[in-house]
């Protein structure tokens, strides 16, 4: 039986696609991760929904305690298509402990992290920082300076977010195409250096 | 008894009874079965389609243009990832739906892949 395509052509993929890969854009809220993701993907951005407690819980669960299943957390994520067999991920996930689930889901198969910070607001990325550590995930920081007014250096960032050496740290404006691709481009590199 | 397509069930439902509904109030499929990333089109031959829910129905027409992830899939059908990680894992047993897993968490590492990322990144925006 034939199907008809409810969405235009320019949303699949190529079908040489082979292999889908992921990066993380991870931060605190309102630090620019939408706009990242927007800036750099290929198809508008698109919303999942986690829905935080478990689909299978009973209908008698679901009366007990109205509205604890109703917790969502929403990610945002964008596609770039890199080559004729590989495509990439990049998603949007909130720095929230409490969102733990979604952190397991999310760093499973993922070849790195993105940490975006807001120089004026070093101390909010503490949590998130946390959780890309916890998870193992190896990370780069981007530096979103739109509406710096701040003016700490890269040198004061980096002792007050307490970033091992090696740990990239670049500038970088979200709204930029070419900035953000550059944050990108810092955090692989640092990536292949690791098997080094 | 009410049909799924029942508009006014539609109306009363609430989102997350609903997603209870459409999966029968089964468990979620073990995570690594589907992930977010794994990249899902209709298969060329399927079976018939007749006794599929609407759900499943929407989301074989949806899939019938090529590749899509499931993370995609999700947000076209603004359906939790979890529930459409479910419906299309039983799509894909049932033989309508062909499959291409992500980069194998071992392989992450792998140089090919990282120096293929950087090469697409550099060619898009260097």
């Amino acid at each position: 039986m034939a199907f008809k395509p409810v969405l235009d052509n320019g949303v699949y993929l190529r079908d040489s696609v082979q292999t889908a890969a992921k990066i993380l854009v991870v931060g605190h809220f309102a630090v620019g991760k939408t706009t990242f993701i927007s800036t750099m993907s290929e198809i508008p951005p698109l919303r999942t929904e986690e829905v935080m407690t478990q689909a299978s819980a009973g209908v008698d669960d679901l009366k007990g305690t109205p509205g604890k299943t109703t917790t969502t957390v929403a990610m945002d994520f964008g596609r770039l298509t890199l080559s004729e067999k590989l495509v990439l991920y990049l998603f949007g996930t909130p720095g929230q402990q409490r969102f733990v689930q979604v952190w397991e889901d999310m760093s499973r198969g993922a070849l790195g992290a993105l940490v975006l910070v807001d120089p004026d607001r070093l101390e909010e990325s503490f949590p998130v920082m946390d959780l890309v550590e916890h998870y193992g995930i190896p990370y780069a920081i981007a530096v979103n300076r739109f509406g710096d007014t701040s003016h700490h250096s890269d040198k004061e960032i980096r002792e007050a977010l307490d970033l091992l050496p090696e740990t990239p740290l670049v500038n970088c404006d979200a709204r930029d195409q070419r900035s953000s691709a550059n944050s990108l481009i810092t955090l692989v590199r640092y990536l292949q250096s690791r098997l080094n | 008894m009410t049909t799924p397509d029942d508009p006014e069930l539609e109306l009363e439902a609430a989102p997350l009874v609903r997603a209870y509904v459409i999966t029968n109030g089964r468990s979620l499929p073990a995570d690594d079965e589907f992930s977010l990333i794994t990249l899902v089109t209709a298969a060329q031959d399927m079976p018939p389609t007749g006794q599929l829910d609407p759900e499943k129905r929407r989301l074989l027409d949806l899939c019938s243009g090529g590749y899509l992830a499931v993370a995609e899939i999700a947000g076209h059908t603004e359906l939790p990832v979890g529930v459409v990680k479910l419906l299309l894992s039983d799509l894909t047993q049932a033989g309508y739906l062909y499959t291409r897993a992500p980069v194998p968490p071992a392989k992450l590492v792998d140089r090919r892949i990282l120096e293929e990322v950087l090469h697409g990144l550099q060619a898009r925006f260097g």
